[in-house]
C-alpha cells in the first residue's frame, strides 16, 4: 500500500519499505529535514527495520542530504537494521564517491539489486 | 574584495546583486547563470557541477555566515561567459577559517553529517578562494569544453 507523503513515496515489499522520493532535487534545508524527519519516523516504528531507499527521481543532491542519510545510516544500525540505497544516477554518484561515502553506504545500481541482496542477508 | 586576478575577468563585468537571507531568493539569480551557461554551451555535467558549487556556497552564507538572521543580507556578483562562469557570495557574518574545517574524507570524519559543503566546491570548481575575513568567497569554473 503506498502512502501519501509531501516528500516520500513508501511502499512494502515483504520485509522492506521500498522509499522513492517525489522530489527532483534534494537541496532545500527545510525539505531536507522533513524528508529526515519522515525516513526517521518509518526506521523507529519497527526493530530491525529494512531500509532501501531509490534514488531514481532524484537528480540533484545537497551536501545537508548526504548528512540527513549518515545520521538514518546510524540510527538503523542502532535498531539493528539495514539500509541500502539503489539507482543513483551518474552524477550523484560522483558526489558519493568524492565524499568517500560510498564506503560508507551500501550502493547498488538497481532496486531489483538491491532486494536480492536483502534476500541474501 | 574584487575578482581574483587570476579568474581572468575584469571586475567591472560581474552583475552585482543583494538579497535577503532567504534561500528562496537565491533561487531566481541561480535560475539566471544556469539559464546562461545553458545559452553559453556548457554540458550538462559541468552545469550540474556549477549548480552544485552555487548551492552550497549560498547554504553558507545564509545558514553558517549569515546565522539564518532574517535581518541580514547576501550579497551576491556573478559572471557567465561560454569560456568561464565566475561568481561570488558574500554573507554578513563575522567570517571562518577554511583551513579549520576538517576533512570529511579522512577515515575518522567519515560518518559525521557534516562539514563536505567546503570539499565540494572545491573538488568541482576550477579556483575556489576566500576574502582574508573568510565571509566571502569566489568561485571560478572553466569551461572544460573551451579549454585550450
Amino acid at each position: 500500500m503506498e502512502q501519501p507523503s509531501s516528500h516520500l513515496k513508501i511502499k512494502r515489499a515483504g520485509s522492506v519499505s521500498v522509499v522513492e522520493f517525489a522530489d527532483r532535487k534534494i537541496l532545500e534545508e527545510l525539505s531536507i529535514q522533513e524528508i529526515g524527519s519522515e525516513l526517521r519516523g518509518l526506521v523507529e516504528s519497527e526493530p530491525g527495520p529494512r531500509l532501501l531507499l531509490n534514488f531514481q527521481n532524484v537528480d540533484h543532491l545537497a551536501s545537508a542530504a548526504l548528512g540527513m542519510l549518515i545520521t538514518l545510516q546510524k540510527k538503523v544500525q542502532e535498531q539493528n537494521g539495514a539500509l541500502k540505497l539503489s539507482n543513483i544516477n551518474r552524477q550523484i554518484f560522483q558526489v558519493f564517491k568524492i565524499t568517500r561515502l560510498n564506503r560508507v553506504f551500501d550502493i547498488h545500481d538497481t532496486a531489483e539489486k538491491a532486494m536480492e541482496s536483502f534476500a541474501r542477508a | 574584495m574584487k575578482v581574483p586576478p587570476d579568474f581572468g575577468v575584469d571586475d567591472a563585468a560581474l552583475v552585482n546583486l543583494s538579497v535577503p537571507n532567504d534561500l528562496r531568493y537565491i533561487r531566481e539569480p541561480e535560475a539566471r547563470i544556469m539559464a546562461d551557461l545553458k545559452r553559453c554551451g556548457y554540458d550538462d555535467d559541468t552545469i550540474f557541477a556549477i549548480k552544485l558549487a552555487f548551492e552550497e556556497a549560498a547554504t553558507n552564507a545564509v545558514k553558517h555566515g549569515n546565522c539564518n538572521d532574517g535581518s541580514k543580507r547576501v550579497h551576491l556578483r556573478y559572471y557567465v561567459d561560454p569560456q568561464r562562469v565566475v561568481f561570488m557570495v558574500r554573507d554578513e557574518g563575522c567570517g571562518f577559517s577554511p583551513a579549520q574545517v576538517p576533512d570529511p574524507t579522512a577515515d575518522e570524519n567519515l560518518e559525521r553529517p557534516s562539514g563536505r559543503g567546503l570539499m565540494l566546491m572545491q573538488s568541482y570548481m576550477t579556483k575556489v578562494c576566500y576574502s582574508p575575513s573568510g565571509n566571502e568567497v569566489w568561485l571560478l569554473k572553466e569551461n572544460p569544453a573551451r579549454k585550450a
